[in-house]
């Protein structure tokens, strides 16, 4: 076996060596606490701002715009429910998709308790909303639109400058949950009218544990982390700055060969959905063709087989991907995103995601290749499905 | 990296090594036809099982001696995850050899204890037992079209939890006899809920037919009533509240009095009640033929006061207005 092939760089990705070397000297040579006065701490409080520098160029924001957080997740909870709290008690209506992170969807149902309306908007079968169904979903209330920039299973990339244009015509919020996006595709912030965005570094070869809230300029949202006077007051706590480090420095590398990358990515991305389109047949592919797909994103269901089983053989062939399939979560519903872009249980059950990263090479995307169909193929000679799906494919053709 | 790092990859950690080995590498999955019953002289048996949520879906094969009953050989196919997967593999193991009434008795915990890598470690995840039902169900199909009867027929009680096969009647007495006030109480005592979740209210993975909010809210009703009519007859007359007290006195007047002056053409109503210096005035008005009675105001009136104090208390006084 050659070593272990990882596409899963959707779920995390490893921290790239020379992100690690700029983050080692902050655990033990320069750790101090950027808020006290003395001169040690100078060096801290640079390279907090330098790192601040390094995501505002990014996404084409001013540093004063960034707020450094503990990660995704935290982003998406502060812009939802700093939004809603900056409201201070009038309840209002927020809009936002189906097929969010549990992050946005969950903080959106909690807000749904607290007496806030929300509107989960349907998407298209490759996971794209409909612009005439979101200008149709305004209110004179409506205060918050949260639409993910691309999303973690499918891929599908969003109509992000189109959404932000009508938001700004109505003067409403309009915030993006990009942290599968930024890194991987270009992100302007001020030409798509971007109000807020979240961000986490452990998706582009940064650490776990930290990520960034953009705040436009004047956005008014309230503060989510109360204690010491950090980030400006707006969140608290000692800053974590070896990851915000990384953040910085993980994020540089990764806009600087943006180009290069995503072309190469796109091109693996190709070639694997075609050699699996070519090899397996009825193999379905989830979401967006070429165009308006992330380039690292690969998902598929092959009718007849059951995900977990699937990632289980790949994972002793060495090839570590993940599925959709409820059964390999702890949750026993299978993916909300694959019933909502209108696959069924057979289908939403049966899905694998692939997610390529820079570490990702021909050869592991020709070993894939090599690989897949004869466990597609004997997974499906142990299952009923199969058996009845080929039955009734015969009686269509005879 | 490799699976800690997928998502739910903790899920497989808590696999038994059984598990594992029967989901790469089934012994008994595949299929039995018409000729290979034939070749064994017995009965070819094909029976499907389908769990509508899930999405899931089992085939069980069987070859049984149709002289004997005893299942010669056994197949499955599966679309499932590994526990399916796993717990048909070892029920298909299972049913050979056994007579059909004999596998009847066979249900997913036997399965899932045979998949044990130690005999008091469970060999799947509490989530996942439910996915272990499956194997039971399509047994049971298989019995039922041997046998030729409605599968419903085979089914002896009503079972609230299919994950860890709890009936509807041990969850009620459960909750009776330790006096359970909680979701979390029933689900600890009886193990039903602890599993998929989808029985403790509606909402949850499946729908089911019981759901153990429901069954708890009517057992403790059913308790609370019990305990409230056993106070009535228990309680002592002074600690009741009027209203409980006039239903006591009105109990005594209905059992005691009333078919006696029935008898005459008459009856006695009770106009009021008041509560007077430790005693308890009760204020009558006769009807029929009872109104006009000249012992009204004597003997009757004596009767029924005696009535009242030997059967509720010694402090009732008894005016006919």
């Amino acid at each position: 076996m050659i070593g272990r092939i990882y596409l899963d760089n959707a779920a995390t990705t490893g921290t790239d060596t020379e992100v690690l070397n700029e983050m080692l000297p902050y655990f033990m040579e320069s750790f101090g606490n950027p808020s006290s006065i003395y001169s040690f701490s100078r060096d801290n409080r640079i390279a907090l701002e330098r790192s601040r520098g390094q995501v505002a160029r990014a996404i084409n924001a001013e540093p004063a715009e960034i707020y450094f957080t503990g990660g995704g997740t935290e982003s998406d909870n502060w812009a939802l429910k700093g939004a809603a709290f900056a409201r201070r008690g009038s309840r209002g209506h927020i809009i936002t998709t189906m097929i969010e992170h549990h992050a946005i969807l969950h903080s959106a149902e909690f807000l749904a308790g607290m007496g806030y309306d929300v509107t989960y908007l349907p998407v298209d079968e490759e996971g794209r909303i409909d612009l005439k169904e979101l200008e149709g979903a305004f209110r004179e209330d409506t205060f918050l639109v949260s639409v993910m920039f691309a999303n973690n299973e499918i891929g599908t990339i969003q109509p992000v400058s189109e959404i932000g244009r009508l938001c700004k015509k109505r003067n409403v919020l309009f915030h993006t949950d990009a942290v599968q996006a930024v890194g991987h595709i270009p992100i302007d912030v001020k030409a798509m009218h971007i109000d807020m965005l979240s961000l986490s570094a452990h998706k582009f070869h940064g650490p776990k544990g930290v990520g960034a809230l953009f705040i436009r300029r004047g956005v008014k949202i309230e503060n989510f982390i109360h204690g010491g006077g950090q980030e400006k007051g707006r969140r608290a706590s000692t800053e974590n700055v070896p990851g915000i480090v990384g953040l910085g420095k993980a994020l540089e590398i990764s806009i600087q060969r943006i180009g290069t990358e995503s072309a190469r990515q796109s091109m693996l991305r190709d070639r694997l959905i075609k050699g699996i389109l070519e090899t397996i047949p009825y193999a379905r592919l989830n979401g967006p063709g070429e165009d308006g797909r992330l380039p690292n994103n690969v998902n598929f269901s092959f009718i007849g087989v059951e995900g977990e089983t699937l990632i289980l053989d790949l994972d002793e062939a060495g090839i570590s991907a993940s599925t959709g399939s409820a059964c390999s979560s702890g949750s026993l519903d299978p993916s909300h995103v694959l019933l909502a872009i209108g696959l069924d249980h057979a289908h939403s059950h049966g899905s694998l995601r692939m997610t390529l990263g820079t570490c990702t090479s021909e050869n592991d995307i020709d070993y894939v290749l090599d690989t897949l169909p004869a466990i597609i193929s004997r997974r499906r000679e142990m299952s009923p499905l199969w058996e009845d799906f080929l039955r009734n494919e015969k009686k269509v053709t005879i | 990296m490799a699976k800690h790092d997928l998502v739910g990859g903790s899920l497989w950690e808590q696999y038994s090594s059984k598990v594992t080995q029967r989901v790469i590498n089934p012994s008994f999955m595949g299929d039995l036809t018409e000729e290979d019953a034939e070749k064994k002289g017995g009965k070819l048996i094909i029976a499907d099982w389908g769990a509508e949520v899930c999405g899931d879906a089992v085939r069980l094969y069987w070859i049984v001696d149709p002289d004997t009953d005893i299942i010669l050989d056994a197949r499955f196919k599966t679309f499932g995850c590994g526990t399916a997967i796993a717990s048909s593999d070892v029920m298909a193991e299972m049913c050979i050899g056994k007579t059909v009434d004999q596998v009847l008795e066979i249900t997913n915990l036997d399965v899932e204890r045979e998949l044990r890598d130690e005999a008091d470690k469970p060999a799947i995840p509490p989530q996942k037992m439910h996915c272990s039902v499956m194997a039971y169900d399509v047994l049971k199909k298989a019995a039922s079209i041997y046998k030729g009867v409605d599968v419903s027929r085979l089914e002896e009680e009503d079972i609230v939890c299919q994950c860890a096969r709890v009936s509807l009647k041990t969850i009620k007495d459960v909750i009776r006899l330790n006096d359970l006030k909680t979701v979390e109480d029933v689900i600890h005592y009886t193990k039903a809920g602890a599993f998929c979740k989808s029985c403790i209210r509606p909402g949850g993975h499946e729908p089911r037919k019981y759901y153990i909010e429901n069954i708890l809210r009517e057992v403790r009703m059913e308790m609370e009533k019990e305990e409230l009519s056993q106070h009535l007859e228990e309680r002592d007359f002074s600690s009741m509240t009027l209203i409980q007290k006039h239903r006591a006195v009105e109990k005594v007047l209905d059992e005691v009095v009333r078919p006696i002056l029935i008898l005459d053409g008459g009856n006695v109503e009770v106009l009021d009640m008041k509560e007077h210096e430790g005693s308890t005035e009760v204020f009558l008005s006769y009807l029929g033929v009872c109104a006009g009675c000249p012992s009204g105001q004597t003997f009757t009136l004596k009767k029924i006061e005696d009535a009242l104090q030997e059967n509720l208390d010694s402090h009732i006084r008894v005016n006919i207005v």
